[in-house]
């Protein structure tokens, strides 16, 4: 990689300006006085609220093992752009990214890019249960990643964000902003890492805006140790003929609470929601999401896949709502969850919302078993039944996966599925 | 389809009051001097007082279910619904018996003499008690206790209270704990083991008093081996403020018994219809609901089948129609608590004009349990621009050995298919009406003859004005 940058994480930090450490106080007594959800809130039937108790979190003390951290920060064989954060404090930036285009630490773009920010820093409606937890992430905020891609400006390799938790019950808050111009388009990849095994707190908000004709492909790998709770609040906000993807892979997290809401604002956008869940043990994924079609003609695709084994537990509740002026939509929303064990317990509420008689509307879940007569197949094959019943998981999330248009990020997410599984 | 319909339908049909001499008349209002009064005019056991009581303080501790719910529900003003009216009569035994006035109510509905013939009984709940019930010679020989709630719970309390209020617990929610409070009326039937009653049994329920809330309970035992239909058809007059009918409907299907509940409902749209129907099946037991909600201002219904015996099976068929202004908040309920259960589900809704139709659905198969299967369809039909659908389901499928599948579809009819009945001389109003036949056809095929020509009858009236 030429062009490579190194910054000094110590000179990052408390770069913060000071209109928005008042707008943080604000927060934090907006979090304080928010009541705590209970299960009568619809968004969160069936949610287990044991882990809102967060009472055993501390601050993350500054990371110990910076330079194993960075080395361990590895993706894809070619990017354009890198971005390693440690306990919410950057650790290692390189870039080699076209002229315009602004790749920053999120205190950075506050304080150079405060226009930009100001437009778009949490600027979505939080619609789906977390507005308590969208408040302690922006009252505890400390570092983040900002992309802004000018207009008509293409990346063509794609750029890594990695952001690290490290130590005992420490608490981070990840927070990735991505702004794509008019036509400009971009491949973004963040993972959520642990540097240890032990538990940790991380509540995170990703905010994804696409102005019109832009295109966007965004991955979060959430690999979290198995012992974390994690919130993830996630929004995308797509304008005219703009196109975003958005693949969530959550293979960590011992608690997940993700909230996805997908605003297609402008005529002919288009939105995909995609979501590959291999959960295991005791681990709890619950997922909500709404796909809000507000303009005419656009169309939004879900997918997400749970595959559960031992007693984890799934909640999907998703909602298409088709605004009264939203004529012409497409909207698909399916959740499928295969059961391998009886103790699993998947939850599916997928909902619509339809005020507008001009669209083409579908949703659907499914829950079934892996065949007895394909494992049966396998065996017969010399395959054993553990490794045939992990080969057809392996072929299920795959075959969302293929779906992603980019050769060697698809490749590069099949590996680590594969190494997931423990199938490579 | 941007026309607004102009929904002027003809509602004569239900349209009717004539004036009643309530001589039992518990008042406005609800407290525990109403049900001190009910109990006393009904001559109720101590033990429904001590029921009815509890019920009532239940009632009076739980919220409304807004949290989820229609906000439209705030509407309903408590204090100013009349609990309780009666004729003061014992039900009638033969049509000679009934009432001239009541007579002539159930002519303005066309209830054909060939009809009463071919049913095997009809039981009339005119306001809160039976004005008329009268089983056929035959139905009666085998066994069959057909009567109402009332009697069935003075004359038959060995049966009455090994099942009343156990398939829906007083605190269900907020609505079946006031329909306990309060109940008078409906039906409690018993269908002894092996008897299967080959005509189905039939009531109509009506609504008769402004600002009167019906609360009718209706009990339905069928023993091992039994078969049984019923058939609940509503139609109420209107009126000018909104009358509230909150009914709690109970089925208990012993070993092998198979019980089909029929539902025509088709209150004026002043009407809040929130009812409770919930079925208990015990091994190779088959539960079936054909639900149709045509009628009222807001209907929340959500029919239920408990599969408790190995090789149950439980049905919801449902159709809805919501015209201007009106919500039909319906849907399905199946709870699999043993092995090899199964479970279907069809809905079929149409909105039409600013109607807002919404199924609601909870699939739940308990863990360690095997072979259990659900099967879902839901299928939503928009008529115009501003009409609205919503569908909300809960899964929650455990168990490596059961399978569930869930499929919704919106759609609305398609402009060729009106096109091409246009082409060949048919109107586009009677093109729209044959659309949205088309399109519940095949559940309403489900019904017996007489309902299902009646129902499409009902959906061409509705549709009547829907296009512009």
């Amino acid at each position: 990689m030429s062009n490579t940058l190194m910054e000094n994480p110590i000179a990052a930090q408390s770069a913060w300006p000071a209109w928005f450490t008042a707008e943080q106080a604000t927060a934090l007594a907006e979090y304080e006085k928010s009541p705590t959800p209970t299960r009568k809130n619809e968004p969160w039937r069936f949610a287990n609220l044991k882990p809102l108790d967060l009472s055993a979190f501390v601050e993350a003390k500054p990371v110990a093992s910076e330079g194993r951290l960075i080395n361990a920060s590895a993706g894809l064989a070619e990017t354009s752009a890198k971005l390693v954060l440690g306990n919410n404090t950057l650790l290692h930036r390189e870039s080699s990214l076209p002229e315009g285009v602004i790749f920053e630490t999120l205190e950075t773009a506050a304080t150079k890019h405060t226009d930009l920010f100001k437009k778009y820093f949490m600027s979505q409606p939080v619609e789906l249960g977390s507005l308590k937890y969208a408040a302690l992430h922006k009252a505890r905020l400390t570092g983040g990643a900002f992309l802004f891609v000018p207009a008509n400006t293409s990346v063509e390799l794609p750029i890594e964000i990695f952001q690290w938790v490290e130590g005992a019950n420490a608490s981070v808050f990840p927070h990735t902003l991505i702004v794509c111009g008019e036509n400009s388009s971009v491949t973004v990849v963040d993972y959520f890492k642990s540097a240890d095994k032990l538990p940790a707190f991380a509540c995170g908000v990703n905010d994804l805006h696409l102005a019109a004709g832009a295109k966007l492909t965004y991955v979060s790998v959430q690999d979290w140790s198995h012992e974390t709770t994690a919130f993830h609040l996630n929004s995308t906000s797509v304008d005219r003929n703009a196109t975003c993807t958005a693949l969530i892979a959550n293979f960590g997290g011992g608690f997940v609470r993700g909230e996805s809401l997908s605003r297609l604002i402008g005529e002919g956008s288009r939105s995909e929601m995609f979501s590959i869940n291999p959960v295991e043990g005791t681990r709890e994924i619950d997922q909500r999401t709404l796909q809000d079609h507000v303009a005419p003609h656009a169309t939004s695709d879900l997918l997400y896949l749970n595959a559960l084994d031992d007693k984890s537990r799934t909640i999907f509740a998703g909602l298409i709502k088709v605004e009264p002026g939203a004529k012409g939509t497409d909207a698909y929303q399916k959740v499928k969850n295969l059961i391998l064990s009886d103790d699993a317990d998947p939850n599916s509420m997928p909902g619509l919302e339809i005020l507008n008689d001009e669209v083409r509307c579908s949703h659907g879940a499914t829950n079934g078993p892996v065949s007895d007569e394909e494992l049966f197949y396998m065996q017969a094959r010399g395959i054993k039944r553990d490794a045939g019943r992990r080969l057809i998981v392996n072929g299920f999330f795959n075959s969302l996966l293929e779906r992603i248009e980019n050769e060697n990020l698809r490749t590069h997410l099949e590996q680590l599925l594969a190494k997931r599984l423990a199938i490579a | 389809m941007e026309t607004k319909p102009d929904l002027n339908i003809d509602r004569s049909v239900g349209d009717f009051h004539y004036d009643v001499d309530y001589e039992f008349d518990a008042g406005i209002g609800l407290s525990e001097k109403t049900i001190d009064y009910i109990c006393d005019v009904k001559k109720d056991p101590d033990w429904i007082r001590e029921f009815r009581k509890e019920a009532l303080r239940k009632f009076n501790s739980m919220p409304m279910p807004t949290n989820w719910a229609s906000h439209d529900l705030d509407n309903i003003v408590f204090e100013n619904i009349r609990y309780y009216l009666s004729q003061g009569t014992q039900p009638k035994r033969s049509w000679d018996d009934v009432p001239e006035d009541v007579k002539r109510t159930f002519e303005r509905l066309g209830i054909p003499e060939q009809e009463r013939k071919f049913l095997a009984g009809v039981e009339a709940q005119f306001d809160s008690e039976a004005a008329y019930s009268n089983i056929k010679a035959a139905v009666g020989e085998q066994g069959v206790i057909f009567v109402g709630s009332t009697e069935g719970l003075h004359k038959h309390p060995e049966i009455f209270k090994k099942w009343f209020g156990k398939v829906i617990p007083t605190g269900d929610n907020k609505f079946s704990a006031l329909n306990s409070a309060v109940f008078s009326g409906g039906s409690f039937i018993y269908i002894p083991p092996g008897v299967k009653v080959k005509h189905p049994l039939q009531a109509y329920f009506r609504i008769n008093a402004e600002n009167f809330g019906q609360f009718e309970r209706t009990l339905i035992i069928a023993d091992e081996g039994s078969e049984v239909m019923y058939m609940e058809g509503c139609t109420a007059p209107k009126f000018e403020t909104s009358t509230l009918h909150s009914a709690v409907v109970e089925l208990v299907a012993l070993k092998g018994a198979k019980i089909q509940y029929i539902t025509v409902q088709n209150w004026s749209a002043n009407v809040f219809n929130l009812v409770t129907k919930r079925g208990l099946a015990h091994e190779e037991a088959e539960i079936k609901w054909i639900d149709c909600n045509i009628g009222s201002r807001l209907t929340m219904k959500y029919p239920g089948v408990i599969m408790k015996g190995r090789k149950a099976r439980g049905e919801v068929i449902s159709i809805a129609l919501a015209g201007d202004g009106q919500h039909q908040d319906t849907g399905a309920k199946m709870v699999h608590a043993a092995d090899e259960t199964t479970s279907n589900i069809v809905s079929k809704s149409i909105s039409l004009g600013s109607g807002r139709s919404t199924y609601r659905g909870l699939v739940q198969i308990g863990r360690h349990l095997k072979g259990c299967k659900n099967n879902t369809e839901c299928d939503a039909l928009l008529i115009n621009t501003e009409s609205r659908t919503d569908t909300y389901p809960a899964i929650t499928v455990r168990g490596k050995e059961n399978a569930c599948q869930h499929e919704a579809s919106v759609s609305k009819i398609s402009a060729e298919q009106i096109f091409y009945m246009q082409q060949r001389g048919i109107s586009k109003a009677a093109a729209m009406s044959l659309a949205v036949n088309g399109f519940v056809n095949d559940l309403v095929q489900q019904f017996p003859m007489e309902y299902s020509v009646e129902l499409k009858r009902l959906i061409d009236l509705e549709m009547e004005g829907s296009v512009g």
